[in-house]
């Protein structure tokens, strides 16, 4: 998985999910971590959901929530914007991923300072934020445990909510070892724990200027929420004289008492815990309170082209939980570097696509067996199977009609189209599978080869003959046939 | 202000598949059976012990010869176009059923979830009243026999050491639940043994297993181990294609564990074993 890892994750440039796929599922120790550290968390959100009896309403109420923000957003970004300049905050509006870099650089700039601490955010992932924080000479350091260690690894995220879930202790340890210079560091948690704080509180105390992302942004009041689980990031909130968050559009939400759904919702399905440690709201800019100029980036990159997408839209309600990730049998698999994007598992097969507005990224909303494991699991209801099959319809029209696959579905089509076809179509199959049959005495009556794409089928598997007889010609033998 | 939001203008899929529900408890009907393509051409021993069990329960069995596919295939590869003729085609040939039984959870979640909206998306509006009105008489097997029938003991035997599969689309889309367990455990002479991870999906997922075939035999064989470990002599489930998948790789790794659909299982009787 080093090869993947050691680039940005970029859907841009990424190869398709089933060969990045394929590579991941080659890396035992990786497939190990994933698997026990989403066993972990599963088990954990199950706990935590199982003793809420208003569960279902719950999420019923999230979905209402985020719909009704998305469906009334131009209003309440505005309403945001309001609020938040009353309150001495200064808000920016950028169209996209350059943009928001620029914005943010020119503002780090402008603080005076060359270094950021950061709080762990996905939408400055998703801009590769830190490449162009550098290029600009502005160093970043990452201040969340798990993203400290993926900075430090050169690595890259591969879960929402635990992005260095890949990793295992021990992994971690030697990146400590070699990137902090403890070559007697332990693999214990509080070793682990003790050697980043160290590193960290140095930063803290030093770095004047610090750069967010948000969880929701309350239109109502204009004020900003960010949950968290170390501390570290309420560290960057308050320390710093100059505070950078940056947010996608979407993080809006109408009213502060829709975080009485939000903050229920988000810390059991993210960590299974009934509310995070950390639960940061603030609006503005106070006098000897926290920092001192506050900057709010809002950034679109292609969300107002999601939300015009009436059936993709409800990509949009996503409130970044991963509880779709843990829960999802091929994120499982695979871990999220496969998917090219910082945006993995069930939710990124959906998002990165439409963020890309289907010019890359085509083969993720296939990298799914649409089980509905993650619409069981969201707790805004986002229907992830639909959405995922709304957007193979788009990329087969994208393909046109003359691959191949669009010939054989045609076929396929006209065949079902007729019961005089799909007879005829019947019989030849059975005729054209005839020689693949084996006949020698291992397995007589299997087939254990298939050409082109069917060669998928039996990598692993046999397929079975298809019997002399079909069930509708019994049917008409046992002479029963149905009037109509 | 939860209260506000709950309008109870959107239900889940699984709400309203319950409440298709009906109960024909004590009647003799006419079944209409929708085989599916799949099971007509490689499964008719499925569509036979249906036909079995039913008559058996004292009901008419109609087979619609004019049936041919739901376009589940279609539909989820991205093929919307060649889908909808498929939608007045499955009305056209079951409007006059008392009931429709169709031995395939995946083709059931595909009508019951996605009809509805292909309907709307043709436009006309004759289909669409059509479909919802057929949709509450389209019933999944085990289905028809426990929340149809209300059934749990359709006088089943079959001897053999048995664990059972819950296919996703059965399990999440139709809310089948326990419905198939309980079915199974009235059988005679059955030693069920529970699976691990019973609810994850074995990896099938339609074009899903050649298109990420790797991945695909990557999730099939956790759900082959899982087999395996039960002991047991057949893995059932309420659909044939996750068994056929499953199947497939039992028999390449020779492991002599059988597949078998729900309801051959529940064909079986004592009288047929002696």
């Amino acid at each position: 998985m080093n090869s993947a890892a050691s680039n940005v994750l970029d859907p841009k440039t990424s190869p398709t999910f089933p060969m990045a796929a394929r590579e991941m599922l080659e890396d035992t120790q990786l497939r190990k971590n994933v698997r026990h550290a989403t066993e972990v968390i599963q088990a954990k959100r199950a706990r935590v959901v199982g003793e809420m009896p208003d569960w279902q309403q719950l999420r019923e109420s999230g979905r209402q929530i985020r719909e009704h923000a998305m469906a009334n957003l131009d209003f309440y970004l505005e309403q945001f914007e309001r609020n938040c300049t009353r309150a001495g905050g200064q808000v920016h509006w950028a169209r996209d991923g350059e943009e928001a870099k620029q914005i943010v650089t020119a503002l780090v700039k402008g603080s005076g300072s060359d270094e950021v601490i950061k709080i762990k955010s996905m939408t400055t992932e998703e801009i590769h934020l830190n490449i162009a924080l550098e290029a600009a000479g502005v160093h970043a350091y990452e201040t969340d445990l798990a993203e400290l260690i993926i900075q430090m690894g050169n690595d890259q995220p591969s879960h929402i909510v635990v992005p260095a879930l890949h990793k295992n202790r021990q992994q971690i340890r030697e990146i400590f070892q070699r990137e902090m210079n403890l070559p007697e560091l332990g693999d214990k948690p509080q070793d682990l724990a003790d050697a980043a704080r160290r590193f960290l509180r140095e930063k803290f105390l030093r770095v004047k200027t610090g750069v967010s992302g948000a969880n929701f942004l309350i239109a109502e009041t204009g004020g900003v929420c960010i949950v968290e689980s170390e501390g570290n990031g309420r560290m960057c909130l308050t320390l710093p004289e100059t505070l950078i968050t940056i947010a996608g559009i979407d993080k809006v939400l109408p009213r502060f008492q829709d975080l009485e759904v939000m903050l229920q919702l988000l810390p059991r399905s993210a960590t299974g815990e009934r509310m995070n440690p950390y639960n940061s709201i603030w609006t503005g800019v106070h006098e000897n309170d926290g920092p001192r100029t506050f900057h709010v980036v809002l950034m679109d990159n292609a969300r107002s082209e999601v939300l015009a997408d009436k059936e993709g839209r409800q990509t949009l309600h996503c409130i970044r939980c991963g509880a779709c990730q843990n829960a999802c049998p091929v994120y499982r698999q695979t871990g999220g570097h496969a998917y090219g994007s910082v945006y993995a598992g069930p939710i990124g097969a959906i998002l990165t696509p439409q963020l890309q507005q289907m010019h890359h990224a085509q083969s993720l909303p296939y990298a799914s067996s649409l089980c509905g494991a993650c619409y069981e699991v969201c707790p805004v209801k986002i229907n992830i199977p639909e959405v995922l099959i709304h957007l193979r319809n788009k990329v087969v029209e994208q393909k046109g009609l003359l691959s191949a696959e669009a010939l054989a579905m045609k076929t396929v089509g006209a065949i079902f189209r007729s019961e005089r076809r799909f007879r005829a179509a019947q019989r030849l199959g059975r005729a054209a599978e005839t020689p693949l049959v084996r006949k020698d005495g291992r397995g007589d009556g299997w087939i254990g080869w298939l050409p082109g794409i069917l060669g998928g089928w039996t990598q692993a598997r046999d397929l079975q003959e298809m019997p002399k007889e079909t069930f509708r010609d019994w049917w008409e033998k046992r002479g029963n046939r149905s009037g109509n | 202000m939860i209260g506000d939001f709950l309008s109870g203008r959107h239900h889940s899929q699984i709400e309203s598949s319950m409440d298709s529900v009906h109960l024909f408890r004590r009647l003799r009907l006419r079944v209409a059976l929708f085989i599916t393509c799949y099971n007509d051409t490689l499964f008719p021993e499925t569509g036979k012990a249906v036909v079995k069990v039913l008559e058996r329960l004292g009901h008419t069995v109609e087979f619609p010869a004019g049936q041919t596919c739901c376009g589940q295939m279609h539909w989820n590869t991205g093929y919307q176009a060649e889908a909808l003729p498929l939608v007045g085609r499955f009305v056209e040939q079951f409007r006059n059923a008392e009931a429709v039984v169709v031995p395939s959870s995946s083709c059931v979640a595909m009508m019951r979830d996605h009809y509805p909206k292909m309907a709307e998306e043709i436009g006309d509006r004759q289909l669409i009243s059509d479909v919802a009105e057929l949709l509450p008489r389209v019933f999944e097997f085990s289905e028809f026999l426990t929340k149809g029938l209300g059934l749990e003991d359709v006088g089943a035997y079959y001897p053999h050491r048995v664990t059972y599969h819950a296919s996703c689309h059965g399990l999440r889309n139709l809310g089948l639940g326990d419905g198939p367990l309980q079915l199974l455990r009235a059988v005679k002479g059955i030693d069920l043994i529970p699976i691990e991870n019973m609810e994850q999906c074995c990896g099938f997922g339609g074009t899903f297993a050649v298109k990420n075939a790797d991945v695909s035999s990557a999730m099939l064989a956790e759900k082959i181990t899982a087999v395996l470990n039960t002991g047991a002599e057949a893995c059932t489930a309420c659909d044939n294609s996750c068994l056929m998948h499953i199947r497939g790789a039992l028999h390449r790794q020779r492991t002599g564990v059988r597949t078998v659909h729900l309801a051959e299982i529940l064909a079986g009787t004592e009288e047929a074993s002696l």
